[in-house]
């Protein structure tokens, strides 16, 4: 199957999505020559973010293998991640 | 590889051979359009700024006007003031004599007695500048007198993905063969500063990278602000851009992973090879003006979102990842990086490509900013913009 999603670095916590997705389609990315394969579980649109795995509420989220943020409430794996649930660790920690 | 440009008496190579009709404030920003509308090969822009500045905000603009001046893409300058501004047009003359010995003249308005007769008299000037500079003869140049300025505005997931490493690509390259890059926007260093400051030349390098992200910080903290709240912006995130922090971490990418030799400040002549960083703000004309005002002779500008901005004396060079957005605007977009997101092209052979395209530019071949006439130009204040 062909991918419909990139990861950057294995070690991230999202992939983003090069086509734009519907809930229930499968999410297809390469991830060290290996193809892995899961179901979105929201609408995402082209090349926003889905979560790769659970992420519970107030941890760091990676993506280029470095911190973009933390989880403002718990994130399913397979989920749009955006402003709706992350935010800057700066903001979430009320710095 | 080698470009043909235009020998400056300076020493420096431009790209370009355009006189500046240069406005000392924004008092005179509008005499230096008509006065550049009736000469061929002039080129002007608006000045926002110039007066009513306190000084460490007036010494941002002079630098930039005088950096603007020296730019090795000016073969000489007309300086227009209205006579009673803060950056008075003695004192902006002074700075570019310190950073050039290119042909310059100027005027104020009150001085002249009002617009016409400043138009009159400068439009005569201009015209004897453009035929002496018209008589000059290009000349081949190795690639290692290149100082590119690198930019990244309306950005999206793809700009991190793709656009920001070809450029990467190609900086590092450019940097391989003795040229200089420039690295800029120290708003969007925001949580990505410790891989810069890794890739310092030295300690003092080191600390300088940290330095300016942490006085850019301070300056929205002391107005009750925090610098995320203004970046992202709304496009960034329609496009998928959720924190700072991430538009940061793709936003690097522009240098590459060459070691950063200096920091310089804002419109700051930029004196050493390799990749540099210069203190910018994200505000990307601001910016872009900032790296012209630098020396910098080419800017290579990537957009998720699209943009169609360029710079009144710097050729500069889109280039998207996003191939919709290409696809929706041709008419701005130089370069289209999206068949490494769903063709399988690999960023070096992109940063080829990208590099030939810069050296082709540099040696005449227009960008579109240029052919449909941008120049919109902002300048950083003591008070940033985001």
């Amino acid at each position: 199957m062909k991918s419909n999603a990139l990861i950057i670095t294995p070690n991230d916590d999202v992939v983003v999505a090069i086509t734009a997705l519907k809930a229930g389609d499968e999410v297809t990315y390469m991830c060290q020559d290996k193809q892995e394969s899961f179901s979105a579980v929201t609408d995402v649109p082209r090349y926003h973010k889905i979560a790769v795995h659970d992420i519970p509420c107030g941890s760091v989220v990676k993506k280029y293998n470095q911190i973009i943020g933390a989880a403002t409430k718990d994130i399913r794996k397979g989920e749009h991640v955006h402003v709706h649930n992350l935010d800057s660790l700066n903001k979430v920690q009320g710095k | 590889m080698k470009f043909y440009g235009y020998r400056r008496p300076d020493g420096r190579v431009g790209v370009r051979n355009k006189i500046l009709i240069l406005p000392a404030s924004m008092c005179s920003s509008d005499v230096c359009r008509i006065v550049a509308s009736r000469v061929e090969g002039a080129v002007s822009f608006n000045n926002q700024v110039g007066c009513a500045q306190v000084p460490s905000d007036a010494k941002l603009a002079m630098s930039m006007m005088s950096g603007m001046a020296a730019n090795p893409n000016i073969y000489g300058t007309i300086l227009i003031g209205l006579g009673c501004e803060t950056c008075q047009v003695a004192d902006i003359a002074a700075i570019i004599h310190q950073r050039t010995n290119k042909p310059l003249r100027m005027m104020t308005i009150q001085g002249e007695g009002g617009t016409l007769r400043t138009v009159e008299k400068a439009v005569r000037w201009a015209k004897e500048m453009v035929k002496e500079s018209s008589m000059l003869q290009k000349e081949e140049f190795p690639i290692s007198e290149l100082v590119l300025a690198t930019e990244c505005g309306g950005s999206d997931p793809t700009s991190g993905l793709v656009a920001n490493p070809v450029i990467g690509n190609m900086s590092d390259k450019l940097v391989g063969m003795g040229g200089t890059s420039i690295l800029s926007e120290t708003t969007e260093f925001v949580g990505a500063e410790h891989i810069l400051a890794a890739r310092a030349k030295d300690e003092r390098v080191h600390q300088r990278i940290l330095d300016i992200v942490a006085r850019y910080e301070r300056h929205f903290v002391v107005n009750g602000e925090n610098v995320r709240d203004g970046n992202p912006t709304p496009g960034n995130k329609d496009g998928g851009l959720t924190t700072l922090e991430e538009k940061s971490l793709g936003c690097i990418h522009k240098g590459g992973e060459s070691i950063i030799q200096e920091v310089f400040d804002y419109g700051e002549q930029v004196t050493c090879k390799g990749l540099v960083i210069m203190d910018t703000p994200g505000n990307d004309s601001s910016s872009l003006a900032g790296m012209a005002a630098g020396g910098a002779q080419v800017a290579v500008f990537s957009t998720g979102r699209g943009t169609a901005l360029g710079n009144a004396i710097m050729p500069t060079i889109k280039i998207t990842a996003n191939r919709e957005t290409y696809q929706n605007m041709s008419d701005d977009i130089d370069f289209d990086a999206s068949g490494a997101i769903f063709d399988g092209v690999s960023i070096d052979q992109l940063g080829d490509d990208l590099l030939k395209l810069v050296v082709d530019t540099a040696s005449g071949r227009f960008t579109n900013a240029e052919i449909l006439g941008y120049n919109e130009t902002s300048t950083m204040r003591a008070c940033n913009f985001v």
